[in-house]
């Protein structure tokens, strides 16, 4: 069957680096999979709250799990575009921003090992994982915080050929499934210059799943760590370099989620496009008041802007041009374009909208996270402002 | 084994499909053009059979321009090259002009073992290229299969009809067609759509194959389309409200309509 989706057919400038013949073949597989392996089965893994190992396995066979790392550390070559495509037609074929954070986690636990390079760590962890044989996690915030990252307070000392390992990570993505975690840690002074990324793979001990509003089907936990004994040939990076490590990482996650929150909106737009054309009321399909219409126009007007903008910045990131403050835009626009669609989705879905049954319904839950997780909107509107300037 | 797909693009069963006013041949700008599902079937089939016996699989084509995309589709999958004849006067062929061009097309696959085509396509629904193709090249064809094996120099096929299944084999090279009920293609995995770009396609045109233009195209076709239509909507249908006596009311309909 043909997409619904307008920005697939939709002949932009920057469109069209994503709609090469290989990207719509990609494309075109991403929907098969996303509708025989994904959609029968995502109810069940909300139930069950996280995603099974199968499923890993599954994605890594057709290659979708090596998306964006290279051949030569077991992924499957391709770039951010490639990740941009992956992302927005899972969510387009009937996944979810849930679905892609729980499935695609290494996405933000392995870069750091990949950049980093150590022939080691990526033969124990990077080939591994985009196999689908193990599962890693990213554990960046602790209960105390974590806006403010230079701050973290789990340590990491050295004691001969190891580091023991005291704290505790909170809110962390797969973390209750995880193999192994990469996690940022104080092996020195105060302040972001006392940083590191550790690779812990033993001893993480899950305190509590945590039950949350929405993605379901991606398992969060607290877990902590003590005196946990970690080889310190696990070490990502120098030590105490682990801060900038993180940042740059950030860019590619932040751009993912505000590729996770336009492809939301286009999904919630295509659900309720085909519900106002059938659902009648007073005698007429929905669709044909002007007050919904020209609501599904502003739905469509929103998701497509945010599109064309948050492509243009991954473009920029593929292309290595500087773009903070554009990230930054990128995810904040594209998260209030996400809030807008799915609000005015469950309202067009009337009372149904508001039932287990209704997709929009998860949506609705799922896309509330976008504008807290990888950074809050307001974290961006700071390092946008300090970026420009815009502070004295 | 080598192996050579015949694979053929079509209009997008999805689509609205229409025939042009000018000539009644199929008017491609009006829908969405993918690669026959039944042939995705042949090319998965191909693929299997390559796993188990090793060798190569070609892919042929012939079609527009923009038949590319299929072709790409099948070598994403995993076929190794493929031949892609396209020519304008091939436009508006007939079933023979076909088979006599992907005869001639098949011919430029050296030690070829096998063909396999779909059994029908689902635009043309002649069902009859794979026939055609054996008469022509004077091989042995095993159609209509929903299951495919070889042992030696042997194919061997199950042929299911409505009498029954029909066990049956030829020896090699020969021409086999498949059902859908043959097996659940694989989709393209990421490398294997990156790969696809480095893999070799062969453009030939009609005389590249020493076919006379004259044959081919409308021109040469043995039939012609005089007039199309589109079939008229469907009419609303009879309600029967079911007021203790709704079966036999619905007997008497089918019975009105000599179905029953
Ligand atoms: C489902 C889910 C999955 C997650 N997955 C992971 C994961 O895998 N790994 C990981 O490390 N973390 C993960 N997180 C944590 C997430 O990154 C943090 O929740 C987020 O960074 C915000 O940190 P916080 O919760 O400590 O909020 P706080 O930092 O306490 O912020 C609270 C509020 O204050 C605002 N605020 C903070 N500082 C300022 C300021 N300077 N100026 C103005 N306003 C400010 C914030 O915007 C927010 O509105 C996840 C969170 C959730 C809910
Ligand atoms: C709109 C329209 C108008 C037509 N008008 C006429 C007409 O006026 N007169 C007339 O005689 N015929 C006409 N045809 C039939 C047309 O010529 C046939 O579609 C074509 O010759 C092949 O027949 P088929 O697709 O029905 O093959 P089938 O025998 O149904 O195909 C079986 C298999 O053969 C292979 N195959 C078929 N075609 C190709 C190809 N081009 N490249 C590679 N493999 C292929 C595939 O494996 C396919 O699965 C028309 C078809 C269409 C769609």
């Amino acid at each position: 069957m043909s997409t619904l989706d307008p920005a697939s057919e939709s002949s932009g400038i920057t469109a069209d680096l994503f709609a090469t013949p290989e990207r719509k073949e990609l494309r075109a597989t991403v929907r098969k999979f996303t509708e025989r392996e994904v959609v029968p089965h995502l109810d069940d893994w909300e139930r069950a709250g996280e995603l099974p190992r199968d499923l890993h396995r599954a994605a890594a066979k057709v290659g979708l799990l090596g998306i964006g790392f290279a051949e030569e550390v077991g992924g499957s070559g391709g770039d951010l575009l490639d990740s941009v495509v992956m992302t927005e037609e899972i969510i387009q074929a009937g996944g979810s921003s849930g679905l892609v954070a729980g499935l695609f986690t290494h996405g933000i636990a392995l870069p750091h090992i990949v950049d980093a390079g150590d022939p080691g760590l990526v033969d124990r962890f990077v080939r591994p994982t985009l196999a689908g044989d193990l599962i890693g996690a990213l554990a960046i915030t602790e209960p105390d915080g974590g806006s403010d990252v230079a701050a973290l307070r789990t340590t990491a000392v050295r004691d001969g050929d190891d580091y023991v390992v005291n704290g505790t990570k909170t809110f962390i993505t797969s973390g209750a499934r995880a193999d192994f975690v990469t996690t940022a840690v104080r092996t020195g002074g105060p302040g972001y210059g006392g940083v590191s990324l550790l690779v812990v793979d033993r001893g993480i001990e899950v305190v509590r799943r945590l039950e949350k509003m929405g993605w379901h089907c991606s398992d969060t936990a607290e877990l902590s760590f003590v005196d946990t004994r970690v080889p310190a040939a696990n070490l990502v990076g120098p030590e105490n370099g682990g801060f900038a490590l993180v940042m740059r990482q950030f860019q590619v996650e932040r751009i993912t989620m505000a590729v996770e929150a336009y492809a939301t909106a286009q999904r919630c737009l295509d659900l309720t496009l085909a519900y106002v054309r059938t659902r009648e009321t007073f005698g007429k399909p929905l669709v044909k008041r002007q007050l919904v219409s020209h609501k599904l126009v502003e739905m469509a007007q929103r998701t497509e802007l945010a599109r064309t903008y948050t492509r243009e910045v991954a473009a920029m990131i593929a292309d290595g041009r500087e773009c903070v403050a554009q990230v930054c835009f990128a995810k904040n626009a594209a998260v209030a374009a996400c809030d807008f669609v799915v609000d005015e989705a469950v309202q067009l879905h009337g009372g149904f909208g508001y039932l287990r049954d209704a997709e929009v319904e998860r949506h609705y839950r799922d896309a509330r996270i976008l504008g807290i997780g990888g950074g809050t909107t307001e974290v961006m509107a700071e390092l946008a402002a300090r970026r420009l300037g815009y502070t004295s | 084994m080598n192996i050579v797909v015949l694979v053929k693009q079509v209009p997008d069963t999805w689509s609205e499909r229409k025939l042009t006013d000018a000539d009644h041949t199929l008017d491609r700008e009006s829908a969405d053009a993918v690669l026959d599902e039944i042939n995705e079937r042949a090319v998965e089939e191909a693929l299997l059979l390559k796993e188990a016996h090793g060798g190569e699989v070609t892919v042929i084509a012939m079609g527009p321009g923009r038949a590319t995309d299929a072709i790409r589709k099948a070598l994403s999958m995993g076929a190794d090259k493929a031949v892609h004849v396209s020519d304008d006067a091939l436009h508006g062929s007939d079933v023979i002009a076909t088979a006599k061009v992907l005869a001639k097309a098949i011919g430029t696959v050296e030690g070829f073992d096998l063909v396999i085509a779909g059994n029908e396509a689902t635009d043309g629904r002649a069902g009859a290229i794979p026939a055609i193709l054996a008469e022509i090249l004077g091989l042995p064809q095993v159609t209509q299969l929903r299951k495919v094996t070889v042992e030696g120099t042997t194919v061997k096929g199950e042929r299911e009809t409505e009498e029954g299944v029909a066990h049956l084999e030829a020896s090699l090279p020969a021409i086999v067609s498949v059902t859908e009920k043959i097996n659940e293609p694989r989709y393209p995995s990421f490398k294997g759509i990156m790969a696809a770009k480095k893999k070799p396609v062969t453009t030939l045109t009609v005389a590249d194959l020493g076919v006379d233009a004259g044959e081919v195209g409308l021109g040469g076709a043995w039939s012609g389309v005089i007039e199309a239509s589109p079939k008229p909507p469907r009419s609303a249908g009879q309600r029967i409200d079911d007021e203790g006596v709704g079966g036999s009311k619905i007997a008497e309909y089918l019975v009105g309509q000599k179905l029953i």
